[in-house]
């Protein structure tokens, strides 16, 4: 067990190497960012100074092993636009994206599973019928449209939720929390909810055709054949054992939630990484993309880890010596 | 009156194409401490009886009418709730697969406990006391620390006990023990079946032993009840049905299970069970297509095989003396001359298939050599030299289902060994080939067009043994070839497979757990345990006089169906 947590952990630290070879290498050639720092009147010397403070004229692998040296001790840098830390700035931003991904987890998780072991046991009822067919709808629209659909419903029409922004924060020892106040919550839901459609539509369909799989197996139908009540059949037996496989795939998505929530927290204007990221591609902003791709890379890879570990506590097979 | 009793059950399947009878108006009783076996083939309705009875019909099947009582009281028309009390409770059931029939994910004490608890209202205390007795009663050693482990951690048989043990849980009044031993082998298959009686007797359960094996049936049961194609069509006891069938059907089905004690020219064919095949003339390899691989000669011995050693890496290390191996052949030696069927016999995981493998190239041997044809097939380097080898030896596998592309059509399958290898001229030859090989092993040439998924098991098999000849190979490689096959199915196989051999001079490595298969089959037989060869015979002498204590000891285990008739066997001999 512990060796492969510690190959894993081996694994995970050649990949954030790579990362950050590539997100680097990348950005260097995405146009000169002095270009946008400086005014129209800027004379050629002053330009060149300024490449020469930021040591963009230094040799590339020089460049390079500044920013590594800078980035394990969590320093990426100053921000080209704001002039402010980079580190600084992700960290004023993370609670707000992290509170979203948390929330539409939480509403993906809570309708997803509940949704798809009813659909996977009722199979011919017309309930869960229609549950798969509304559930087409998370797939198939844009969350742009998702987003700007529910605006228009939630805010506009009915006037009984803010459409953008983040409200009702509190600070709690250095993280801004928006989920203490009826505010906050009212600012977070409509986000939260447009981010976690596409993913319950997801889990809702994995786990009830993994459920179809697991109710035709034989230890079901012993567990019947030995009078079990079929509630304790389908959670106790079948459920947990549609677990592996959902929770590989949740894993991988709450991932792509926190990289990705960039279209909504844009439609939302909500103050997280994800627009953070937005107008720090408009910018060129180098070192915040630099830093914002080592970060999303350093989630990924923890959260694969912690999917790892679970495996191990939900399926007792893997524990064993060698593990087939 | 009788402990579980039903009259006139009829169980139906409403599908798209019509009403399907799945059991047709069959009656039967159990009485307390009896064993009664419900025989038949595949399809035959006697799983459907089984889930019948304790309300498990698959939908959309339904009991469509028959009463059913348990001790007197009407079963049949309760409701889910009533019926659940009674499942387990009243009546417990195993299955086929130990492997698959326990959650995974829950601990032996966890599944025990969930059970007792349910039926019996004990408290945690008790319920593991119970537990851990239940376990020692089915004989799992241990029965302390084993009942902390999860499943996977027990061995086919020792999981087969564990279900068992839970089947027991409540105490019941009925089993139906539905293929118990089918997944096991031989010995284990002895181990679980006299558990199985002892508890019968003991406890005064009535069983249901739903089997296609005659062997089982022999053994342990009271009574049997025949079903065929829905319908029961003989009942008695055990002695009366295997010794003097009254009915045409049972006759030919116990004709059709290998014999153990005599060695016959050809398998009694079962026409009362499917079609035989189309009638097939016999190959003159002069002039066949067939025949023109047949020139080269390889002198006396077609295959030897020197010290062979294959091994699998079980747990890796970076370190070379870290790294565990499994030794899954361990330096085994033997040859099989030109013209020869031999047979690898053993238990699973003895290594057999593991030979047949490395031999047709599948697996890197770790050691030794197999010469083939008069050169190494360890020292070939290159591909095309090998491809050479490869179409002079074929294989065919055991399982039919998954052993042809489903998405390909027959002709297409067949063919493909003659397009890979250059074989035929053009598209029209090809074409005529696999028609021709189709007739040969029974199928007719229209089965060309069709897909596998519109065949049955024993068609499959012919549709691998076409495939296999397209190459006109002169060493056959039969890795378990009928063993997921009905017996009658299996009888019709077995006679084609040795009608091929005696026609094209094929040379075989036969490879079977079933002994009484091995000795119609094979001229020479090697009894393999853990890897090693443990004795090489003439198949007579072995099974007459077996040398090493394990073939005695193989031989012992093997069911003798000693009640069968003399008369029968009488014109078995006769009609050779």
């Amino acid at each position: 067990m512990i060796t492969y947590i510690a190959r894993r952990m081996l694994q995970a630290l050649v990949v954030m190497a790579a990362v950050s070879f590539i997100s680097f290498s990348l950005f260097n050639y995405v146009g000169d960012p002095v270009d946008n720092m400086v005014g129209q009147e800027a004379t050629l010397e002053d330009r060149q100074r300024i490449r020469e403070v930021l040591g963009l004229e230094d040799p590339f692998f020089v460049q390079y092993a500044r920013f590594m040296q800078n980035a394990l001790q969590g320093e990426f840098g100053l921000s080209y636009r704001t002039k402010r830390s980079v580190t600084e700035m992700i960290a004023e931003r993370i609670p707000a994206t992290l509170e979203l991904v948390f929330v539409s987890a939480l509403i993906a998780l809570g309708l997803g599973i509940p949704l798809g072991v009813f659909t996977g046991i009722n199979r011919t009822s017309w309930i869960s019928k229609a549950v798969l067919t509304v559930s087409l709808v998370g797939v198939s629209l844009p969350t742009f449209i998702i987003g700007i659909s529910l605006i228009y419903i939630f805010a506009v029409n009915m006037g009984v939720l803010p459409s953008s922004g983040r409200a009702g924060t509190v600070e709690l020892g250095g993280w801004k929390t928006s989920l203490l106040t009826v505010d906050g919550w009212r600012s977070i839901l409509l986000p939260a909810l447009t981010l976690s459609l596409f993913q319950v539509t997801m889990i809702l369909r994995l786990v009830r055709a993994e459920m179809l799989e697991i109710m035709r197996t034989d230890f079901i139908k012993f567990a019947r054949a030995r009078g079990l009540p079929e509630n304790r059949i389908n959670y106790n037996h079948a459920l947990k054992n549609t677990l592996v496989p959902v929770i590989t795939i949740i894993g991988l998505n709450i991932g792509g939630l926190i990289a990705f929530s960039l279209i909504t927290e844009t439609v939302f204007q909500w103050p997280g990484t994800g627009l953070m990221f937005i107008q720090a591609v408009d910018f060129v902003d180098v070192p915040i993309m630099a830093a914002y791709l080592c970060f999303v890379a350093l989630i990924f890879v923890t959260i694969n880890l912690v999917v790892d570990i679970l495996y191990f506590v939900i399926d007792p097979r893997l524990r064993a010596e060698g593990g087939h | 009156m009788s402990l579980l009793e039903f009259k006139n059950m009829t169980v139906e399947f409403p599908t798209r194409r019509g009403v399907f009878t799945a059991v047709q108006d069959v009656s039967l009783s159990v009485d307390p401490g009896e064993i009664l076996g419900v025989v038949g083939e595949s399809g035959a309705g006697k799983s459907t009886i089984g889930n019948a009875v304790i309300g498990l019909l698959e939908p959309p099947g339904r009991l469509a009418g028959g009463e059913i009582y348990l001790k007197g009281s009407r079963i049949d028309n309760l409701d889910e709730d009533a019926l659940r009390a009674i499942r387990g409770k009243r009546i417990g059931m195993i299955f086929q697969d130990p492997l698959t029939s326990l959650d995974p994910l829950q601990t032996v004490e966890q599944q025990l406990m969930e059970t007792i608890q349910l039926h019996l209202k004990q408290n945690d205390e008790e319920a593991r006391a119970s537990a851990v007795s239940l376990l020692d009663r089915v004989g799992i050693p241990d029965p302390k620390i084993r009942i902390k482990q999860y499943p996977h951690q027990f061995s086919g048989g020792m999981r087969q006990r564990v279900v068992i043990a839970l089947a027991l849980c409540a105490d019941p009044e009925v089993i139906i023990a539905d293929e118990p031993t089918t997944a096991l082998d031989v010995s284990i298959q002895a181990q679980i079946l006299e558990l199985m009686r002892e508890l019968c007797r003991e406890r005064s359960v009535g069983m249901i032993l739903i089997t296609h094996d005659m062997g089982v049936i022999a053994d342990v049961t009271d009574r049997v009840a025949v079903m065929y194609r829905s319908r029961l069509v003989e009942e008695g006891p055990t002695e009366k049905i295997l010794g003097d069938p009254d009915h045409d059907y049972t006759k030919s089905l116990i004709s059709a299970v290998p014999r153990p004690d005599v060695r016959l020219a050809r398998f009694p064919v079962v026409e009362y069970i499917e079609s035989a095949g189309d009638r097939r003339d016999s190959i003159d390899v002069a002039t066949h297509w067939l025949g023109a691989g047949q020139t080269e000669s390889g002198g006396e011995t077609m295959l030897r095989v020197e010290d062979l050693h294959v091994r699998f890496l079980t747990k890796f290390s970076f370190l070379k003396k870290n790294r565990i191996y499994l030794d899954a052949v361990d330096r085994v030696s033997f040859d099989i001359r030109q013209g020869e069927v031999f047979g690898l016999v053993g238990e699973s995981g003895s290594g057999k298939s593991t030979i047949a493998r490395a031999i047709a190239g599948l697996y890197k041997p770790a050691g030794g050599h197999i010469h083939f044809a008069g050169a190494d097939l360890t020292e070939v380097r290159t591909e095309s030299e090998m491809d050479r080898y490869r179409r002079q030896m074929q294989m065919i596998f055991q399982d039919p289902f998954s052993s042809l592309n489903p998405r390909m059509k027959v002709l297409d399958i067949v063919a493909e060994p003659i397009r890979f290898h250059g074989l035929a001229s053009g598209g029209a030859e090809t074409r005529q080939i696999v028609m021709d090989l189709l007739e040969h092993v029974g199928l007719g040439a229209e089965a060309a067009r069709k897909y596998p998924h519109e065949f049955s098991g024993g068609q499959r098999q012919r549709i691998s043994i076409a495939r296999a000849l397209a190459t006109r190979p002169r060493f056959l490689i039969c890795d378990e070839p009928t063993s997921a096959l009905d017996v009658s199915i299996q009888a019709q196989i077995l006679n084609l497979l040795k009608d091929l051999q005696e026609e094209l001079g094929l040379t075989m490595l036969f490879i079977s757990h079933d002994l009484p298969v091995i000795r119609q089959m094979c001229d020479r037989v090697g009894v393999m345990r853990h890897g090693k060869l443990l004795e090489v015979a003439e198949t007579e002498t072995l099974f007459e006089s077996p040398q090493h204590e394990y073939s005695q000891h193989l031989l012992d285990l093997m069911p003798r169906l000693e009640v069968l008739s003399h008369e029968l066997i009488a014109g078995l001999e006769m009609a050779d």
